[in-house]
């Protein structure tokens, strides 16, 4: 048996010279190609136009007699681009850009949401009746995912609490669960994603009456795209981007808190509130600061995200840090 | 044998090398054309992080390669592919600090401390430094094989913990991490096995030496 002992053989002894000799080209090399990708970096940070037009959003359809609602930032929105092809929608992939890709044969229509639970007048409706509820608003909202990214997006809607009252919740009425379309079929990936589907969310019932919750139908002048949760979501804005589940299907008013789907696969990471605070980290990202879309220096993150004029006065009383 | 000649031949090692450049010189392409994402230094620094244990993984497999298919010129291509993992850990390293962390170092230091995937990142990284600093033929010379052998064997050490590191940064869908894992296994497996069957040969209790495994007492 050959056992040929490692330190006998060398570089030297298998590396003709010229070819090692070459190693300070190698090196040379390797600063060169890393001087080139910093400034090619450098470069489009700064040449850095808005770029690319939108993608291809062929099922989304033009909303008319939109009305401005209340609550809008002045921020500058993101491009429809930056929205529709980066966000997290686990049914449809894990990867940021997996919704776009995946999402665009997601069948919504026909659709209806089922409002039922602790309430008097429980009730299908179908989506052509929802976008008859009330007045179409647009509402510019800052979102703020988990992950320590941001974006500002005109949504359309109207408040969640129109939706809400209609069917009239019993006094028992404590929280809304809210639960997403989940169809293996229509969402091959589902079963990778790692979380338990159907998706599922809630809130407290005061906080699903907050005239910021907006049961969202648009974007950008549009119906929803199919990665951003066509065709009716919630968007929750003062709390991280989870909260405002996707492609809703069932409304269900309940008495006590219901099980979440980001709480169940981690509950030390994702609490049931998960209201954006920058003073209570990730156990593994600091959420003191947030990466805008398209802003290179990274923004210090408000408490509610910015909206505590809104809602801080729903947790009065209550320690964030516990009730994370 | 025409395997060899082509391992051997300067030419291949350029060839190697350019190929190396291939993952760096793809994110260039991405930029510029707009094609990293909405949120480019989340992408450069999820890229050049799957790169560095790529390589890792490449390079620990270039001494299995070589002793199963007992071509020894493979090991003419371990050194670079090893400094490549290094490369690439150090953009990667360079994107968390400039890019995310804006060379904040008391913020960074609190992350090391304080996030146990940035800790074992971080070691990962550091373990990295001397194999890289003494990858050069002088520095063999200089600590002597054995003890340069040695020193080397950090690379498992540096592996694994990247592998954790990834494990423990993805939020639920632990598939590539997993992965990386398995193959990770199997490259120090082999090394325990040629090391379990090299200790059994040196203690002189087999004396076939013609139909010796494709496997040596060597490590590496």
């Amino acid at each position: 048996m050959l056992t040929r002992k490692a330190p006998e053989l060398t570089y030297s002894d298998v590396t003709p010279k010229d070819v090692y000799l070459n190693r300070r080209k190698f090196l040379m090399g390797i600063a060169g190609a890393a001087v080139t990708g910093a400034a090619v970096i450098a470069y489009k940070k700064f040449a850095r136009a808005v770029s690319l037009p939108a993608g291809p959003n062929t099922l989304a359809s033009k909303l008319t007699g939109v009305i401005q609602g209340p609550y809008s930032t002045d921020e500058k929105p993101n491009t429809l681009n930056d929205v529709t092809h980066y966000n997290n929608f686990y049914e449809f992939g894990t990867g940021k850009e997996d919704p776009a890709q995946n999402a665009q044969k997601f069948v919504t229509s026909p659709w209806a949401v089922s409002v039922e639970g602790e309430v008097s007048k429980p009730r299908k409706f179908s989506m052509a009746e929802i976008m008859k509820l009330a007045p179409l608003e647009q509402r510019i909202y800052r979102h703020r995912c988990v992950e320590a990214w941001s974006i500002v997006v005109p949504w359309i809607g109207f408040p969640l609490s129109v939706l809400i009252n209609l069917v009239q919740p019993t006094s028992r009425a404590k929280y809304v669960a809210f639960e997403s379309y989940y169809d293996v079929r229509q969402m091959p990936l589902g079963p990778d994603a790692g979380i338990s589907l159907p998706y599922a969310e809630g809130l407290r019932l005061d906080e699903a009456m907050n005239p910021l919750a907006l049961l969202t139908v648009g974007m950008y002048d549009q119906t929803l795209a199919n990665q951003d949760g066509a065709p009716v979501r919630i968007v929750v804005p003062w709390k991280y981007g989870f909260k405002s589940a996707k492609s809703l299907v069932k409304i269900k008013v309940v008495d006590s808190q219901p099980a979440t789907t980001w709480n169940e696969a981690n509950a030390q990471e994702y609490g049931f509130y998960s209201n954006v605070n920058p003073n209570v980290d990730h156990p593994r990202w600091s959420q003191a600061t947030e990466r805008r879309l398209g802003e290179f220096r990274k923004r210090s993150t408000l408490m509610f995200n910015g909206y505590g004029d809104q809602v801080a006065s729903l947790y009065n009383g209550m320690d964030l840090k516990k009730y994370y | 044998m025409t395997l060899t000649r082509v391992l051997t031949s300067k030419w291949t090692k350029v060839a190697v090398f350019a190929i190396g450049l291939l993952p760096l010189a793809s994110l260039g392409w991405k930029e510029l054309h707009g094609e990293l994402t909405a949120n480019p230094i989340e992408f450069i620094t999820h890229a050049t992080g799957d790169w560095t244990i790529r390589f890792l993984i490449i390079t620990l497999a270039i001494t299995p390669l070589r002793k199963i298919t007992r071509v020894p010129q493979f090991i003419r291509f371990r050194r670079m592919l090893g400094l490549f993992a290094f490369f690439y850990a150090c953009l990667h390293f360079t994107t968390y600090i400039g890019l995310d962390k804006f060379f904040n170092l008391s913020e960074i230091w609190k992350d090391v401390q304080k996030r146990r995937f940035i800790t074992v990142g971080f070691a990962a990284f550091v373990l990295m430094i001397p194999l890289a600093l003494t990858s050069t033929a002088g520095a063999i010379r200089r600590l002597g094989g054995k003890r340069w052998q040695a020193l080397h064997r950090l690379v498992y050490v540096s592996a694994v913990l990247g592998v954790i590191h990834y494990y423990w940064l993805v939020k639920s869908d632990v598939r590539k991490p997993l992965q990386y894992a398995w193959m990770v296994g199997l490259l120090l497996l082999f090394r325990l096995g040629a090391w379990i069957i090299g200790r059994g040969k040196s203690s002189g209790s087999t004396s076939n030496s013609s139909t010796a495994l494709p496997v040596t007492a060597e490590s590496g």
